[in-house]
């Protein structure tokens, strides 16, 4: 469960985040959903903890990402927007090195990371350094020790891509799964088809504030348009006229 | 703990891996320093024996006008051979570089001579090519001799003391030790050992922070539910040990390298011996924290590998600096000295090397005042690690 509380975020003059609020429930996946530069990839930074905002608060199941940041990242699994592997090491290996670095009980670590590949369909090239993987390949890897520590919190930035049809569709089952095993996934897009057929939840995020925060229904409802295309670009659009 | 050690563990295996990190830590550093250092020394060899006992051949214009000066510089193992034809072709070998040094005997030497008179002889070299100061000195040091030796041999005929023409007798008295002559140019060796050092770190350093940063893998590792002081103190750990590698290869190709140099030719005994390497690996330990430290910190302000790359080349020269500027000034060792990293670590090397005891106040500074500098830069990029901007 992820709440989200009012928070800013300014780089100098820049103000990427002005008072985003929302929730992300468990079981359930919420799409972070808007423009390139609006502010999702700054958010999301805000919940995994490596920015701190300026304004507003964020927990993750109840621990603050500023006061309590620790305990906050041992519920995260988070897939930074182009995350990069260690060229030198194979597949396994990388995971390996996430899985002690997040505690793992050391004789637990082998079944653990070996189940995680094999959730993730990266046995044929887990013992392969990974200099010279495919972007799909590389992203399932980062995926894979992202959730090797079994978070209850899942934020992807923009996982999809760079991934070609048949890399999409296999991380869209994954997604899935993860959500049917209870988990709370938050993922953020700039694709509205992609968010439109996985998303229960959509915030639609357009120049740093929440345009609009419901469920597909809700959302086509409130804008009044049948097509979520045009429902997307009209939500946008009563942000940038305020 | 077990973070720092899978920190730790993870960098030396993905380091032992990379081809470039092992090429500057157990190659470049460790084979640079004693391949100058054999070249130099070479050099310095050759021109000393060439000073004393090598032939140098003199062309000489009129040799037939006096004899006995030929047999004289013949003694003094200067060969000599035909000059060019006539004075003009003297003067124009000369300038252009065909002899360093021509010598010309007029026809009325000998007359000369026998009258009393000063007999002229001329001596055509050039003064602004420096390769020919050598011969051109050698040349007329002969000449001097041999003025002295007739000026010697017509006081006794005239029955008077050669000696008189000796009122100050110079006596100049070398203090050196054999092991102390060899602290000048074996002082320099202190240098290529913190290099090599520096150099066994320094791909480590950069990976800390920008090369983390620009391969992507920086943000990820920092969602993991661990302290970022743990991270950087398992890297820089992971580096010290880099880094204590190449000391100790750089120490131990320098033992090799000087026990086959003929330094005895040069009167230097270098105080060298497996003992030494030993001292020297144990003094120069402390420098290694605050040289990983000192270049991650550097590293962490760049925005880029090859920006981190260009400043720490500044950094492997900085340690330089207060050896540089103590051997110019030629300053004994002294307590201060002892507070500023690598200039204690030079000094007290050049001591041991020389063979001289060792202060053991001097050392313990030395130790303490460089290990208190590198934890503290330690804790400076800790600190810095926990910066938002370190993301890029």
């Amino acid at each position: 469960m992820i709440k989200v509380d009012g928070i800013h975020k300014s780089f100098g003059k820049v103000r990427a985040v002005r008072g985003v609020s929302f929730e992300a429930p468990d079981g359930k996946i919420t799409g972070l959903l808007g423009p390139n530069g609006a502010g999702k990839s700054t958010t999301l930074r805000v919940l995994y903890t490596v920015l701190k905002p300026d304004q507003g608060t964020a927990n993750i199941d109840g621990a603050d990402v500023v006061t309590d940041s620790l305990a906050a990242r041992k519920n995260i699994g988070a897939l930074p927007h182009g995350a990069g592997l260690y060229p030198h090491l194979s597949a396994r290996e990388n995971i390996v090195y996430y899985a002690n670095l997040c505690g793992i009980d050391k004789s637990e670590v082998d079944d653990r990371v070996a189940a995680i590949i094999q959730l993730l369909e990266i046995e044929e090239f887990a013992d392969r350094r990974t200099k010279g993987f495919s972007q799909g390949q590389r992203t399932k890897v980062s995926l894979a020790r992202a959730l090797v520590h079994d978070p209850r919190n899942v934020i992807l930035d923009e996982p999809t891509n760079g991934l070609d049809v048949m890399a999409t569709r296999s991380l869209r089952r994954l997604i899935l799964k993860l959500k049917d095993d209870g988990r709370c996934i938050l993922f953020s897009s700039h694709v509205m088809q992609e968010v439109a057929a996985l998303c229960d939840d959509i915030c639609i995020i357009a120049n740093g504030q929440v345009a609009i925060n419901d469920s597909i229904k809700g959302i086509r409802e409130r804008t009044g348009q049948e097509n979520l295309e045009e429902a997307f670009v009209s939500a946008i659009q009563m942000v940038a006229e305020e | 703990m077990r973070t720092f050690l899978t920190v730790f563990c993870k960098e030396i295996l993905d380091n032992l891996r990379d081809r470039r990190t092992l090429a500057s830590a157990l190659i470049m550093g460790p084979i640079f320093g004693p391949v100058l250092f054999a070249v130099v020394i070479n050099m310095s060899i050759d021109r000393a024996l060439d000073n004393a006992e090598s032939t140098m051949t003199l062309p000489v214009i009129g040799q037939e006008y006096a004899p006995n000066l030929m047999r004289f510089l013949e003694s003094r193992n200067i060969e000599v051979v035909a000059g060019p034809d006539d004075i003009d072709g003297a003067a124009n070998a000369v300038k252009a570089g065909a002899h360093d040094v021509v010598l010309v005997v007029p026809e009325g030497f000998a007359e000369q001579l026998s009258a009393a008179e000063p007999a002229k002889v001329e001596l055509y070299s050039d003064e602004a090519n420096s390769q020919g100061e050598k011969e051109t000195r050698r040349a007329r040091n002969a000449l001097y001799a041999y003025n002295q030796q007739l000026a010697a041999m017509r006081l006794s005929a005239r029955g008077v003391n050669p000696l008189i023409l000796q009122p100050i007798l110079i006596d100049a008295v070398d203090v050196s030790t054999p092991s102390g002559r060899s602290a000048i140019l074996l002082g320099m060796m202190s240098y290529f050992f913190i290099f090599a050092l520096l150099m066994g770190g320094m791909y480590l350093a950069i990976d800390t922070t920008a090369g983390e940063r620009e391969r992507g893998s920086l943000e990820p590792l920092l969602t993991l539910p661990v302290t970022r002081a743990q991270l950087i103190l398992g890297k820089i750990m992971a580096a010290c040990v880099f880094m204590a590698a190449s000391l100790l290869l750089s120490l131990m190709s320098f033992y090799v390298v000087l026990r086959f140099m003929p330094l005895e030719q040069l009167g230097m005994t270098p105080n060298f011996d497996l003992g030494v390497v030993a001292a020297a690996f144990f003094l120069l330990l402390p420098f290694i924290l605050l040289g990983a430290a000192l270049m991650t910190l550097v590293a962490s302000f760049t925005k880029s590998y090859k920006e981190a790359q260009t400043w720490l080349s500044a950094v492997l020269i900085a340690p330089t600096l207060p050896i540089l500027i103590v051997s110019i000034l030629t300053l004994r060792p002294q307590l201060e000295f002892m507070f500023v990293p690598s200039l204690s670590q030079h000094l007290i090397l050049v001591d041991m090397i020389k063979n001289e005891p060792l202060n053991g106040l001097h050392v313990a500074i030395s130790v303490c005042s460089t290990l208190a500098i590198g934890a503290l830069l330690t804790w400076v990029c800790a600190r810095l690690y926990r910066r938002e901007g370190l993301l890029g």
